[in-house]
């Protein structure tokens, strides 16, 4: 697609139909209940999207998102708290999606480690458990503010995993790999053996508390009451616009541009002057500070922490939403992770084949779209800019 | 004159085979230089050793009064010596733009907080960045200018040449390695890149260039001297007229008559 550089930008409204659309549908398949009723959603829903597809109706939402990529951000943002005020009663419907935000948050760290430096990590759900655990012990035994252990929680992510950097940086692909499932296990055998934090049974985590506002009460506003997870869904939300704006300006970035070039050719990319292995510590680390984060806040958020929710199974979810979603496309990433983590919740007959599922639609995306559900555009440093 | 780059006695090895035997090689600054000889004679091996990729196994390269022997990738490309490769290695995904924006590497601020944080200043580098960038393709290809922001998977050889060359050029190094240039074009496009080379030269009258050709047309029009190498060692050096009435090159390219 040849691309003028004089040509008008693009109309902003089919952007802003497709979100309309996503929230609404999003709203129905949360509301509903009946599984017929889910799996007829479900199937609209893929009919609609390959259709839409078919008639080329989603090149000019595509052209929104690259030439408003702002304007559409804060309306997405406008479509989730529309979300979340429809369901500010329902506990199950806002852990859900708080689940779907921090979620969302480590794939984007993800994504800056593998879609962009090209470092494999499969012991990401390890890195969120290190954010967990952190909070657990925090929260229970100090009584630094819990804004402060969300940082403390990222900063020992990427400490620890920075035990991995000597190992990763000696070896490449699938050698790099097996370091890290090697380090995902031993994790898990870490926090099964280790007493202190709660052996295999693991461990309570306190709620969140902010400023001696504590997040798990239900608040009233005039008659209306809200469900505390309200209090973590809008936190959240804050956390995934962060990390959403570092992973944006930094893949539009000259950094952005090294760690393209060092995953493509490490090689080349010496010979013009990079520093590979700053880099590539970078990226492990900025990413597993991401991923931290999000897992101490997914603690105190589910209230408890045990080493199975953070085996290496968990690490190749994360790392399936990013085959899906489309490496290195951050909003892939998020409708990745809505598809992975929702859907599976609400098809109560597939519960036990989720794994199952995961791998058909790994294997159907590697097939059948390889770039993943939203390839990732070629790299537009200002959205919109014109020479 | 004193010399910009100047190899002593280089010797590179792998396993049993001696790529490099004992090579002396010296530019000064504006030179264009042939280094030419038959497949396997060393030309890409010493590219490699000069910039880095190989260690050289004895000898040394002084480069503008700096010994670089020992020197990694990514100094030497500092110290203003930058190359294209014999096979294309642009990183095809990304756009024109990108992929000179990697050789113009040391032009560019990369630290964390200029780069999230400073979007303002940033934008500023940006946009002088793409001007100049832009100014350089022009001298190659007017039309390439105006699609800057394409990915380069879907451009003929010629135009990817055309990249590789400025993304060598932009940063302007003192010393251009062009490995085969011509690798994979016709004659006639070519001739038309090496007019372009010339071109920016005419621009940088100290920019010196060594270039590896197999097509004789080229560096006869185009080099001021020649070295010609066989086995890993020089035979013969001088102009090109000289250099190709030499019996031990005839010998080497056709054998013993």
């Amino acid at each position: 697609m040849t691309r003028e550089p004089d040509k008008a930008r693009a109309a902003l409204w089919p952007g802003l139909i497709a979100l309309t659309a996503a929230a609404g549908y999003l709203i129905a398949l949360l509301a509903v209940e009946k599984q017929a009723f889910i799996i007829a959603l479900l199937a609209v829903g893929i009919i609609v999207v390959i259709a839409a597809a078919w008639a080329g109706l989603l090149n000019g939402v595509s052209r929104a998102f690259s030439d408003h990529e702002d304007a559409l951000g804060g309306f997405a943002i406008l479509a989730l708290f529309a979300v979340g005020a429809f369901f500010h009663e329902d506990h199950f419907v806002l852990l859900l999606v708080t689940t779907v935000l921090l979620y969302s948050v480590a794939t984007l760290g993800l994504n800056i480690q593998f879609g962009y430096a090209g470092v494999l990590n499969f012991a990401g759900a390890s890195f969120f458990g290190i954010g967990a655990y952190t909070s657990a012990v925090l929260n229970a035994h100090t009584a630094l503010p819990h804004l402060v252990v969300l940082l403390i929680g990222g900063l020992l992510a990427a400490l620890i995993g920075s035990l991995l950097l000597l190992p990763v940086l000696r070896t490449r692909g699938h050698y790099a790999a097996v370091v890290t499932i090697a380090f995902a296990l031993l994790f898990k055998t870490f926090l099964e053996v280790n007493d202190v934090l709660g052996g295999p049974q693991g461990m309570q985590v306190p709620g969140m508390k902010f400023f001696g506002w504590s997040f798990n009460d239900n608040i009233e506003i005039g008659g209306i009451s809200l469900s505390f997870y309200i209090n973590y869904f809008a936190i959240s939300l804050l956390l995934l616009i962060g990390a959403f704006v570092v992973v944006r300006r930094l893949e539009r970035s000259w950094i952005g541009l090294n760690l393209d070039a060092l995953r493509l050719d490490e090689t080349a990319a010496s010979c013009f002057g990079l520093d590979v292995v700053r880099w590539k510590i970078t990226a492990f680390l900025i990413g597993n500070f991401l991923i931290g984060i999000a897992g101490a806040m997914f603690g105190m958020v589910g209230s408890f922490v045990a080493p199975n929710n953070y085996t290496f199974a968990d690490s190749l979810i994360l790392v399936s939403i990013l085959l899906l979603g489309g490496i290195g496309n951050p909003w892939g990433l998020i409708v990745a992770t809505f598809i992975v983590v929702v859907v599976p919740e609400k098809l109560q007959t597939i519960q036990e084949y989720r794994f199952l599922l995961y791998a058909l639609l790994v294997i159907g995306v590697l097939l059948f779209r390889p770039e993943g559900l939203l390839p990732r555009p070629v790299r537009r440093y200002f959205p919109g800019w014109q020479p | 004159m004193t010399a910009l780059l100047e190899a002593r006695g280089l010797v590179k090895r792998f396993g049993g085979v001696l790529a490099l035997d004992g090579l002396d090689l010296t530019v000064t600054a504006g030179e264009i230089v042939g280094l030419i000889g038959p497949n396997g004679s060393g030309k890409t091996t010493f590219f490699n050793v000069a910039t880095g990729i190989y260690a050289a196994d004895a000898g040394g390269v002084i480069f503008d009064g700096a010994d670089i022997t020992t020197v990694s990738a990514r100094a030497i490309y500092w110290a203003g010596i930058s190359r294209t490769f014999q096979r294309s290695r642009l990183s095809l995904p990304l756009s024109i733009f990108d992929n000179i924006m990697i050789g113009n590497h040391k032009r560019l601020h990369q630290g964390l907080w200029f780069n999230l944080v400073r979007r303002d200043e940033f934008k500023r580098e940006f946009e002088a960045s793409y001007h100049v960038a832009r100014a350089l393709v022009e001298v190659f290809e007017p039309v390439l200018a105006s699609r800057m922001f394409e990915p380069v998977a879907g451009l003929p050889m010629i135009d990817r040449r055309r990249i590789e060359i400025c993304r060598a050029l932009i940063s302007e190094p003192k010393l251009l390695l062009l490995d085969e240039p011509s690798a994979g074009m016709t004659h006639d496009e070519t001739a038309e890149l090496m007019n372009d080379i010339l071109l920016v030269r005419e621009r940088n009258k100290d920019l010196a260039i060594i270039i590896v050709e197999h097509e004789m047309g080229v560096i006869e029009r185009i080099t001021n001297r020649c070295v010609v190498l066989n086995f890993g060692r020089k035979i013969a050096e001088g102009p090109y007229r000289d250099v190709a009435a030499d019996a031990q090159v005839q010998e080497a390219y056709l054998g013993v008559a």
